[in-house]
């Protein structure tokens, strides 16, 4: 603590090692070493070839990986497309109500996850209200059920994550300089081009981040799959924490989770690559 | 003003009004199982699963905690979410002082390392680290609970904590330092009331974060149930309303306590606005 350099960024050789040595160490403890047993153990064949968990985690469950990102894309995009124009509102149109909605955006985060969507399979239930309206729009056929579909779980994914992408689109849109706007509304007189000309590249890193933060717990969740689908329905999860709970194959399990991952840091990537090049444009 | 400009505004105008009901019925969505929960705290079901509506009544209110093991796992939440809090507060609050107020080699691979958990699915968080504690022979159970949720934490809370104090002046503490005051009256006049806000947030975060955690938990808590636990179980054996009761008793507590928050924030503000003068 001698005060020696002035300003924001002081020189101290010891000092920030000695802050951030608790909870770095923890972090490389529990973070950073298991992704390392995680691998060994995926490997480690356990009276089988080393490559054997990562074979039958392709030939096995190869279809639960692709139906996994499937669900978890489509809930991206429709998180977008209903959180985007939330985002809009508090943004440019809320006015002295901002904070008031910025509010109840975080309020479901103040309720269990799990009782949340448990309350879902309620309200979908055969014999709720939800199913009882769409039959009697005939939007659904009378035994129709939207409990066990994909909607059902797509739903609830994109329900879970949605606080997820709205906040960090609201951050961006919020940023951006009004008289940039006026000035965007004044140059291309239509204000949708204003629109998809300036505000909307604008808002892109928040595009971005919301939808990570809504695509990568999204692919790896099952609560929703496993209440709100059917083994039809069924999420890499699901088989993870399965094999690794209660079937005991550890080397697949850890396979199972190791390829995940991987899949989610190549998408991550090559979704950075595209949005920035669209910013370049 | 040119003829057309009043169609044109009014066609603005009611694209506006378009907007603003997308934006309601989102919000909308974000609520209905809310309001679920909290009408189905007030339901008497038939059988044992509170899924159905079938009548109102005050029964679970009059006797919320009815269910032994529904409150041994409630106990269990809270107590885990005090530890892990108090522990992920203070490792990522000086993560967060250390990367805002030094400059040095390698805090660049600590933001990231930092970054990483939260962009890393649970479900590879969680069985990483039973993978850890299954080579590591541990005995799963309260301890390793704990160990998880902090490692989550940890994030999360240096994470919100530099984001609020970013781009500090720093040298409020030099004034102090040769105004005569010793190091550690330093830290308690002058770093810690300046940090207290962001720090008090990140421990809310983190105590929420830690009381509704399902999937890292599920893989680390060998034969003990916490709260998101029990709710989980609850679907195969009953499922009373007085899940709801505390559901609902969570959602009232915690806005009750930002309400409080941010009236504490207020008074801090008005009295630093008025100190000086005084």
């Amino acid at each position: 603590m001698a005060g020696t350099a002035a300003g924001g960024g002081r020189r101290n050789p010891v000092a920030p090692y000695l802050l951030i040595a608790p909870g770095v160490l923890w972090l490389l403890m529990f973070f950073a070493i298991p992704l390392v047993t995680l691998a060994q153990t995926s490997l480690a064949g356990e009276g089988r070839a080393w490559w054997d968990g990562y074979a039958r985690a392709f030939t096995q469950y190869g279809s639960f990986i692709v139906r996994s990102f499937r669900f978890s894309l489509m809930a991206t995009l429709v998180a977008l497309l209903l959180g985007y124009p939330l985002a809009y509102v508090m943004a440019f149109r809320a006015g002295r109500f901002k904070n008031f909605l910025l509010g109840l955006v975080i309020l479901p985060f103040f309720t269990t996850f799990l009782v949340r969507t448990f309350a879902w399979k309620t309200m979908l239930n055969d014999g709720g209200p939800i199913v009882g309206m769409l039959v009697w729009l005939h939007l659904l056929p009378p035994d129709g059920r939207l409990l066990n579909t994909n909607w059902a779980v797509i739903g609830g994914l994109t329900y879970n994550f949605l606080p997820f992408m709205i906040l960090p689109i609201y951050v961006s849109l919020e940023k951006i300089d009004r008289r940039l706007v006026e000035a965007a509304q004044d140059l291309y007189s239509n204000p949708i081009r204003a629109f998809g000309r300036v505000v909307f590249p604008l808002s892109l890193p928040g595009v971005f981040a919301g939808s990570l933060l809504t695509f990568i717990p999204a692919s790896g969740d099952f609560i929703n799959a496993e209440l709100l689908g059917s083994p039809n329905q069924r999420m890499i999860g699901t088989v993870i924490q399965n094999q690794f709970l209660q079937v005991h194959d550890y080397p697949l399990a850890a396979s199972l989770s190791f390829v995940l991952m991987v899949i989610i840091t190549i998408a991550v990537v090559v979704y950075a690559r595209v949005l920035g090049t669209e910013d370049l444009a | 003003m040119t003829s057309g400009s009043a169609p044109l505004a009014r066609r603005a105008r009611w694209r506006g009004w378009v907007l603003d009901l997308i934006g309601a019925m989102v919000l909308l969505y974000l609520f209905l199982p809310i309001f679920v929960i909290i009408l189905y705290s007030f339901n008497r079901p038939e059988g044992k699963f509170n899924f159905v509506w079938k009548a109102f009544s005050l029964d679970a209110w009059r006797d919320p905690f009815k269910f032994e093991p529904l409150v041994d796992a409630m106990k269990l939440s809270l107590k885990v979410a005090s530890i892990s809090t108090a522990v992920a507060t203070v490792f990522g609050s000086l993560i967060a002082l250390a990367l805002c107020r030094y400059k040095f080699r390698g805090s660049g691979a600590i933001g990231l390392l930092l970054v990483l958990p939260l962009t890393t699915p649970e479900v590879v968080l969680g069985s990483s680290l039973l993978s850890l504690f299954l080579d590591l022979n541990a005995h799963m159970g309260f301890t390793t609970i704990v160990i998880a949720h902090i490692m989550f934490s940890v994030s999360y809370v240096a994470l919100t904590v530099r984001a609020r104090i970013r781009g500090f002046d720093w040298t409020l503490e030099e004034a102090a330092m040769d105004l005569g005051a010793t190091p550690v009256r330093v830290i308690f006049k002058v770093t810690l009331p300046l940090i207290a806000p962001g720090i008090v947030a990140a421990a809310m975060l983190s105590f929420a974060l830690s009381l509704d955690d399902f999937i890292i938990t599920l893989f680390n808590s060998g034969s003990e149930v916490t709260y998101p636990l029990y709710v989980y179980g609850a679907r195969r054996a009953a499922f009373p309303p007085q899940i709801n009761v505390l559901a609902t008793t969570i959602l009232v507590g915690s806005l009750l306590l930002l309400g409080i928050t941010v009236l504490w924030q207020q008074r801090r503000l008005k009295q630093a606005l008025v100190a000086p003068g005084a």
